[in-house]
């Protein structure tokens, strides 16, 4: 059934068992970012030190899409540098804006993998990006560019 | 006569279609509906046979268009019981009629700081941010009545007062499905000299509407919802309010002398109508309104009461499954929204769509109405006329299903 593209395994087992959900303190940057469709929101907190995003702490509404892919965040760029996480997050926003055409690489994307199907349902793609793009925001608040030209932590 | 549901959905080619493998079942009317064959013909003829533009033209296509377009707004009024089809305005939807008349109005009124306008909390975003707006501009204040545990208006008898100016109440709740009885606000309203402008995007096409008896002073309804295309809307207005009020959207057709120097307007309905109208949509409504007319608004709404009926309690049995608005088919439509204990609607509605069962999700613009009831969406199903308890209970197998999943 289509539906298995959707919610694979990992999705849910992130959906019901997320990881790091939660706001922490302190933190460098925090981003709030809604999708005005659906109303769906996610607030992202990132705190760096030495060189590093030594935690990323988020909370929020949203559908199973969206929350799973805050968690799947969480394990794939917390304690890595700013280029790793810019690359790592430039894979994940290729995948997504790849209409089912990417073939994500393990190594880079972990359980993120599991999103690849989710990039055949345009409706839901913006669920599953609400949290990067709001980390995106978190980051550069905190001085850091997650671009995928990422500069230093300045902070 | 008894209404024929099959017979009914023979006149929807749409209604034969498969979704992800299985049989449509569309439960999304109140976001668009369907057309029947009759609407999607009528369109398509006067395409292939009598399109030429409005209102300018001596030739013959553009005197068949003229007429009819103009013999859609003559159709409309009668189903709406209007005075004369002057009163009858067509725009793009329900958005730009009420934003004709909040800005139109606002500025007939001369709003100031110190005038109140009233809405409500179960307001679509259309009926809210043209007001909001209009009190940024003019300083007026915008109050609202609230919304029960039970998805009625919460009487307030101090709301409407000697400062209100405009009172603008959803018909029909396009979330909660709440069919406001709004005889009260209006009599309350007159007596204050304040006008009422009635959204009924969702009751026009769903139950028999009669201006006269609502006594309102504007209603705004839109083609899409009632059989029709989309890209036409409706205002209705009293034509002595409409007369006195000043032009929203300027350009060709809304005139009556143009020089460099200054413009002097047509009447209405034309000043309300700049610029080509929705020529063929106009003609695609006015079929809408015949076969509407034809199977008789009466019938169309027992019919959809018997579905709402089934369906709540339907829906009431399945374990999960809250119901927000009116519980019983008394004052209420064929538009129930719900949530899914634990599921996001979102996720809801992706796994009834994999079963062919379309509904809306998300907080349907109407996000204080969501906030109000707690939660930031909620799953609709929206009947109609073509709606059958067999959909009904394809709705409730899905929901299983959904359990299923996120279980």
């Amino acid at each position: 059934m289509m539906l298995d593209g959707l919610y694979q395994e990992i999705i849910l087992d992130h959906y019901k068992h997320p990881h790091g959900r939660g706001l922490r303190d302190p933190f460098n940057g925090e981003a709030h970012h809604v999708n005005p469709t659906c109303g769906d929101e996610i607030t992202v907190r990132v705190s760096s030190a030495a060189g590093e995003f030594s935690d990323i702490s988020y909370d929020g509404l949203g559908c199973s899409i969206s929350q799973a892919s805050a968690s799947v965040l969480y394990e794939l760029l917390r304690g890595r540098s700013p280029e790793d996480a810019a690359g790592i997050h430039e894979a994940f926003v290729a995948l997504m804006q790849g209409r089912g055409q990417v073939e994500p690489d393990e190594d880079v994307l972990g359980d993120g993998i599991a999103f690849a199907g989710v990039a055949k349902f345009p409706a839901r793609v913006k669920c599953a990006l609400l949290p990067w793009m709001a980390f995106k925001d978190a980051a550069a608040r905190a001085g850091i560019d997650v671009s995928s030209e990422a500069s230093e932590v300045k902070a | 006569m008894t209404f024929d549901v099959v017979r009914v959905r023979a006149d929807f080619p749409i209604l034969t279609r498969e979704v992800n493998g299985h049989p449509l079942v569309y439960l999304d009317s109140a976001n668009t509906s369907q057309k029947p064959a009759q609407v999607i013909k009528a369109m398509r003829m006067h395409n292939e046979r009598h399109n030429g533009n409005v209102s300018r033209s001596v030739h013959t296509l553009g005197t068949e268009a003229t007429s009819a377009y103009e013999d859609a707004r003559g159709k409309v009024a009668a189903f709406v019981g209007a005075s004369t089809p002057d009163e009858i305005v067509f725009t793009k939807n329900s958005t730009e009629a009420i934003n004709l008349v909040a800005y139109s109005l606002g500025q007939h009124l001369a709003l100031k700081p110190g005038d109140e306008i009233v809405i409500s909390e179960m307001e679509h975003h259309s009926n809210i941010v043209p007001w909001q707006l209009l009190c940024e501009r003019t300083g007026a204040t915008l109050r609202w009545f609230g919304v029960t545990d039970e998805g009625r208006l919460a009487p307030d008898d101090d709301l409407i007062n000697e400062r209100t100016k405009i009172v603008s109440i959803v018909h029909m709740s396009n979330v909660l499905g709440t069919i406001n009885d709004v005889s009260g606000i209006v009599a309350r309203a007159h007596e204050v000299g304040a006008l009422v402008l009635l959204d009924c995007s969702q009751s026009v096409p769903h139950l028999p509407v009669d201006v006269q008896a609502l006594e309102a002073d504007f209603i705004a309804f839109t083609g899409h919802k009632m059989l029709g295309p989309t890209g036409i809307g409706v205002l209705w207005g009293r034509y002595s309010l409409l007369a006195e009020m000043p032009p929203f959207l300027a350009g060709g057709s809304m005139i009556e002398t143009v020089t460099m120097g200054g413009t002097t307007f047509a009447a209405p309905p034309a000043r309300f109508e700049a610029g080509t109208p929705p020529i063929a949509e106009a003609v695609g409504l006015g079929a809408a309104v015949d076969y509407l007319t034809a199977l008789g608004m009466e019938a169309v709404h027992q019919h959809e009461q018997d579905i709402t009926a089934y369906a709540l309690k339907t829906l009431t049995d399945v374990p999960g499954v809250e119901i927000f608005g009116p519980a019983t088919p008394e004052g209420r439509g064929g538009t129930l929204s719900f949530g899914v204990d634990g599921v996001h609607p979102h996720d809801v509605g992706q796994v009834l769509d994999a079963l062919g069962v379309e509904v809306r999700v998300g907080h349907h613009c109407a996000k204080p109405t969501c906030a109000r009831f707690g939660v930031p969406a909620m799953t609709r199903a929206s009947f109609y006329l073509y709606t059958t308890t067999d959909e009904i209970d394809a709705l409730a197998r899905g929901l299983d299903q959904v359990k299923k999943v996120f279980g």
